[in-house]
């Protein structure tokens, strides 16, 4: 097939769409940062790509709490056509496409009710707030991939080193009915681990708190992906805070950074099976 | 009619805020709060049906997980006993009412006006215990709020909140003329009265202007009276401010050094040393065949070549006075201000890269007294702390770099220093990006926020005029996201070919970007009715030098104005077209086609009178101190580490995002475990390839005590050493590498005055020699300016007392990196790795940290000695090219021991030295001395060799890394240092907490 489209979308204070679009590139992509309004205005259709992107930023300054009004413009605006987004976006899914989301991109994603849409309404059911220490931060952490969960973004991965970047980063479920929903269907892909991979609560090794130590989410599809720290950040070793170290100890390292896998995944995915 | 909203966590829901707030409120102010419940009430003044003020409540605002949403009444429980309400002072940004009013249409499905505020958001905190009533003022004015742009309800809560900020201005849209033909001594009452800050001789240049017969002539066809307007002299004013035309530097000053016995007239600082030193290096790099150097001292950044696809521009900034009354506001409009230099450079819509923020503050446990309107150093240094935070992280651009340095004199005035770089492609459209050029009758465009009456005249806003509907002026509050969409904008307009060139609106807003774009083609017309106000009825002048944020001034050819529309309309940025350049030699304001100015561009710009001023340098007279023989240097060392000027900066370099872009190669802590401090920042510009740049910073406003050259020169050294510490290489008029600086003068009040300014001369005499010291290492090592500021009023006076900042230079620094790969951080990598120190100790302890702890001065100021550096830093490029540095650390605050323990700090390796072949020096030199140029490396052993062969008598072998996790220094025979890693990492961690 010829080359796999990614849309990145940008515009309102969206600010991690060059990083996003390069890890596609990188990864084979063609990728194509639009703005929403020439999405609502119909300059861009959604349903001409393969998978849709919301990157990290601070859309509107995170006033109203982060991703709010963003999604809200997403899930009620209605486009040029008089079609709403939101429709758009479930007949994209409905093609069996891919939708990710990180950092500012997962709050949109959740605050949508995208993820994790256990009932099936499309309705929020978690949220992701305030960081326990209050603060936004700018740190290193691990992620552990959940074995169990079957999305094809994270495949071959097992614990991932990633900066998270955020101060509303905090997860957390409606209730323990839901909670139970995203274990029992393993939604819950990726945990906040130590070095070793072990699943930890200790701050900073979880940096804001969030419940079931939940650093990214899936539907029950795998189709929709979220997630707070930032894999576009680590395309290169040398985004790593050690990499200096690394290659002295490992003189062999690749160049490549293990953030980059994730878009690799994706994008071979797409191949395979179109 | 209004309706309310209120917003409240659930119960079970972490009220990270209110927990915060209880325990700021005991910490500092030893308040106990009991328990505190924080909310957001939105005052929503559109006319909104129940159903709709319901769907807007619950979908727009509430998060249902979290909230419990309140409609028209307020959440009220008598658990908590007191409340205090935090709201807007009338015209303060609210981007929070803004952003609702944005999602109300979205959600609705309306097309209300969100250019204006109709929705008012504030803070509502509820407080279990029954505070006192001083004690709810305490914690309004001096935790949650300022009282220059908040307004205060508190007390006990009945349930209504009342107050609603909106604008409303009672005065006519008029002009008024002013007669000048009065005494002198009204001149200078009349300056006073208008606020116009002009000196005698100033207003008298402008009153035998209007006296000129041609002038009288031409203001008679343009139906103007002889009298100058209000509008006319706010622009004289504004455009002759010691902010805009910087007429100290360019002033004729008679220096005489009493040292020396030599006396000497300069004919402008800026010109003698800061112009000309480029100027200079520019000739021998043409010489040599270079082409980088684009753009110097013009327009609103520096630029320079990187390679045949992109140039780099950047600049640095200050917001000493706004960041001293308000300290968030001052310091988030100042790297938004800023962002929009390099922004608005050439034709414009550079991608930005990085920011730095340098910060000067008195300590944060400071214990005088506050004088009347003298903030506390903590809240300076928090809340500038959360403006370069938000500044920084909402508008995506990393800060990266950055220093903070404490000195008590800065309690008066701290210095906020803001620098940013950004990136353009060499062309837009066959376009060098860089160049303005502007035609008669290409468009006035104004872009992003609309006009208010936000900063004239800043904090001296006349009491007189105020009352509760008046719209505060004198400080703003950044808006990241109006600038954000602006920005993507600008970008995406100049990719397209829309526009011509570019600027900022900062200082002096219309009148400066006009007046100086105006320059370029010979004039200009204004069309002020066309601006777009946030509130109605501004006059036309306060339209005109208003300083409201987040603007540009676009200029556009007609022919694409309606294409720019389209654009713009599609982003949701704001554009008026309000007049167009002219070649007529005049600045014509117009506002509904009457007259409000009409000045001679010649007049306007080189009118003003050249100032004279007279410096005197006398050598002060200073002693070393004596110490006893038996220090406990395990006790000086943990102190060391553990002091202000030295601690680890983690906990206000993780609030910022450094790596946002994911080009941030060298980060502010590296290593193990992301702990270990580096020297300078390297970025990349791009994906494609490994090209990057090298961003330092040179400040030591200590040495200036001793001797302002050496500061001024050591902090030269700093920067330079620094990017050659990452692995960065010397200039050479040879290659095509840039390498530039912005030098940043912030100094006190230099003018003699015999009763108010009686150390004038010695000051000036100061900033002299620092200007000295600047051309003369900027010459030596081929390292131009190619942009800079001055600040030269940094005292703060309250009633007798005047706290005066102590002269301070930064030199920003960059250099390009031919590929970032190859750069090298301060962590030390391996055991058995050796360590050297690079460069020779002398006996310098002179305001060394060292002698600081124990309340000591001394007299022997580290002397940078040029040659003796450049040698060593061409060893430095030598062993780098062939790979054998593993860490390199400069030497800087604290000497040796410090920088040995700060590249062992973050890495699980402990350390052992062996000082004795450093004899010829006291140990206390050897260990804490700061002279300037030296490093600490480490190595591979088996690289020892060759290593020793390229430095010779330039490198010392003191020790080894070795896995005990301890640090030991040995000297003659004796172990005076013995700690554990541990313990120096966790009081170096601690230390600003």
């Amino acid at each position: 097939m010829k080359k796999v489209r990614s849309l990145i979308i940008t515009g309102f204070g969206i600010n991690c769409e060059e990083e996003m679009a390069s890890a596609y590139q990188l990864a084979g992509a063609d990728a194509e940062i639009h703005h929403l309004n020439d999405i609502f205005g119909g300059r861009i259709n959604i349903q001409d790509y393969f998978i849709l992107n919301f990157p990290g930023g601070f859309a509107f300054g995170d006033d109203l709490g982060s991703g709010k009004v963003l999604s809200n413009k997403m899930k009620f605006k209605k486009m040029s056509n008089g079609n709403s987004f939101f429709a758009e976006i479930r007949k994209f899914l409905r093609d069996g496409k891919f939708i990710l989301g990180i950092c500012n991109g997962f709050q949109f994603l959740v605050k949508m009710g995208l993820l994790p849409n256990i009932s099936g309404k499309w309705q929020q059911e978690v949220t992701l707030t305030r960081n326990d220490s209050g603060k936004f931060e700018d740190r290193w952490i691990h992620c552990k991939v959940n074995s169990q969960n079957r999305t094809p973004f994270l495949d071959g991965i097992d614990v991932l080193p990633l900066p998270v970047r955020h101060g509303e980063g905090k997860f957390i479920v409606k209730n323990e009915k839901i909670k139970n929903e995203i274990l029992k269907k393993k939604l819950n892909c990726l945990s906040y681990c130590d070095a070793k991979g072990n699943i930890v609560a200790e701050y900073p090794l979880n940096p804001n708190g969030a419940e079931l130590n939940c650093a990214g989410l899936t539907d029950k599809t795998g189709q929709i992906f979220g997630l707070m720290p930032h894999p576009e950040a680590f395309l290169s070793l040398y985004n790593h805070p050690d990499w200096a170290r690394l290659k002295r100890v490992f003189p062999q390292i690749s160049e490549k950074g293990a953030g980059l896998k994730i878009f690799n995944n994706i994008v071979e995915h797409i191949m395979r099976n179109n | 009619m209004r309706n309310q909203i209120q917003l409240l966590l659930k119960n079970e829901i972490k009220d990270v805020l209110g927990e915060k707030v209880q325990q700021d409120a005991a910490d500092f102010f030893q308040i106990d709060t009991g328990k505190v419940k924080t909310s957001k009430i939105y005052n929503v003044l559109f006319d909104l049906s129940q159903p709709e003020l319901e769907r807007f409540a619950n979908l727009g605002l509430k998060d249902e997980m979290i909230h419990h949403v309140y409609i028209n009444e307020l959440f009220h429980d008598p658990f908590f006993q007191t409340f205090l309400l935090v709201a807007k002072l009338p015209g303060v940004t609210d981007d929070e009412g803004i952003s609702a009013q944005k999602t109300l249409n979205d959600i609705l499905e309306l097309q209300l006006d969100v250019k204006t505020q109709h929705i008012y958001s504030n803070d509502l905190f509820l407080f279990e215990k029954a505070l006192s009533h001083k004690n709810l003022q305490t914690l309004a004015e001096n935790l949650l709020g300022n009282k220059l742009i908040h307004h205060f309800e508190f007390g006990e809560f009945t349930g209504i909140i009342d107050y609603l900020p909106e604008v409303k201005i009672s005065s006519k849209e008029m002009v008024s003329f002013i007669d000048l033909n009065v005494s002198d001594k009204e001149l200078l009452e009349l300056s006073k009265r208008m606020l116009l800050s002009l000196n005698l001789e100033e207003m008298k240049a402008i009153q035998s202007y209007f006296l000129r017969s041609d002038v009288i002539q031409k203001r008679h066809k343009m139906e103007l009276p002889t009298k100058p307007t209000d509008c006319e002299l706010e622009v004289l004013a504004q455009t002759w401010s010691e902010h805009c035309k910087h007429k100290e530097f360019a002033a004729t000053i008679h220096y005489e050094d009493r040292e020396t016995g030599e006396t000497e007239t300069i004919n402008s600082l800026f010109q003698t040393y800061i112009r000309k030193s480029t100027e200079i290096i520019k000739k021998r790099l043409e010489k040599a065949g270079n082409d980088w150097l684009l753009k110097i001292f013009s327009d609103n950044a520096g630029v320079v070549k990187i390679d045949d696809n992109s140039v780099f521009v950047w600049k640095v900034e200050t917001h000493n006075s706004p960041s001293a009354i308000d300290p968030y506001g001052g310091a988030i409009t100042g790297i938004l201000g800023n962002n929009r230099d390099p922004l608005g450079t050439g034709i414009g819509g550079g991608k930005l890269l990085f920011n730095t923020d340098v910060l000067c503050f008195a300590p944060p446990n400071f214990k005088k007294k506050l004088l009347p309107g003298q903030l506390h150093p903590r809240r300076i240094f928090n809340g500038v702390r959360h403006g370069i935070e938000d500044g920084g992280n909402k508008s995506g651009i990393p800060t990266v770099n950055g220093s903070i340095i404490f000195d008590e004199r800065y309690s008066g005035k701290p210095l906020v220093y803001c620098g940013t770089g950004g990136v353009m492609p060499i062309q837009f459209n066959g376009k060098n990006s860089w160049e303005k050029k502007i035609e008669n009758g290409n468009l006035i465009v104004m872009a992003g926020g609309r006009v208010g009456k936000d900063g004239i005249h800043g904090a001296t806003f006349s009491s007189a005029e105020i009352d509760e509907h008046s719209p505060q002026s004198a400080v703003q509050i950044g808006s990241p996201i109006t600038q954000k969409l602006l920005a993507d904008f600008l970008q995406e307009a100049a990719e397209k070919g829309l526009i011509k060139c570019s600027t900022d609106n900062g200082a002096g807003g219309l009148s400066s970007s006009i007046g100086e774009l105006a320059e370029i083609s010979g004039g200009a017309i204004v069309h002020l009715e066309k601006v777009p106000l946030k509130y109605p009825h501004l006059k036309p002048w306060e339209i005109f030098v208003s300083e409201s944020q987040e603007r540009m001034t676009l200029v556009v050819k007609k022919a694409n104005l309606i294409a720019l529309q389209k654009l713009a309309k599609r982003r949701e940025v704001e554009i008026s077209s309000i007049g167009e350049f002219t070649d007529n030699g005049f600045l014509d304001v117009q506002f509904a086609g009457k007259r409000c100015a009409y000045l001679d561009m010649e007049f306007l710009h080189d009118g003003v009178p050249k100032k004279i001023m007279k410096a005197v340098w006398e050598k002060p007279q200073f002693k070393e101190p004596s110490f006893s023989k038996k220090l406990d240097y395990n006790e000086i060392l943990f102190k060391l580490m553990g002091s202000l000027n030295i601690c680890s900066r983690e906990s206000v370099i993780r609030q910022y995002d450094h790596e946002v872009k994911g080009k941030t190669i060298i980060k502010p802590l590296m290593g193990e475990k992301a702990k270990t401090p580096q020297d300078a920042a390297v970025m990349r510009i791009n994906f494609q390839n490994y090209i990057g740049i090298a961003i330092s910073n040179g400040i030591c406003p200590k040495f200036g005590d001793l001797d302002p050259y050496q500061m001024s020169a050591g902090a030269f050294d700093e920067a330079i050493r620094q990017i050659i510490a990452v692995g960065g290489k010397l200039p050479d008029p040879n290659s095509n590498r840039f390498w530039s600086v912005n030098d940043n003068f912030c100094v006190p009040d230099s003018a003699y005055d015999p009763v108010s300014n009686p150390d004038g001369k010695l000051k000036l005499a100061k900033l002299v020699q620092m200007n000295q010291a600047l051309f003369d290492m900027a010459t030596f090592f081929n390292i131009p300016m190619t942009s800079g500021k001055d600040s030269m009023k940094n005292d703060f006076k309250a009633g007798n007392v005047k706290i005066s900042v102590p002269p301070t230079i930064l030199y920003s620094m960059t250099a390009k990196i031919d590929d970032v790969r190859r750069t090298i951080t301060s962590d030390f990598k391996a055991a058995n790795d050796l360590i050297y120190q690079i460069g020779k100790t002398y006996d310098e302890l002179g305001a060394s940290e060292f002698y600081n702890l124990f309340g000591e001065l001394g007299a022997n100021v580290p002397k940078v000695r040029k040659e003796n550096a450049k040698v060593i830093y061409q060893k430095m490029m030598l062993a780098n090219e062939q790979n054998l540095i593993e860490s390199c650390h400069d030497i800087s605050d604290g000497g040796m021991a410090v920088a040995v323990c700060e590249s062992a700090i973050g890495t699980n390796f402990g350390v052992e030295l062996e000082l004795s072949e450093l004899q010829n020096l006291s140990l206390n030199a050897i260990l804490f001395s700061e002279s300037h140029s030296r490093f600490i490396v480490s190595i591979d052993q088996k690289n020892k060799k060759i290593f020793e062969q390229i430095f010779a008598d330039d490198c010392t072998l003191i020790g080894k890394i070795n896995s005990s996790k301890n640090l030991q220094i040995h000297f003659q025979k004796k172990k005076v240092i013995d700690m554990e890693m541990r313990e120096l990492e966790q009081v170096w961690s601690n230390g600003l907490s």
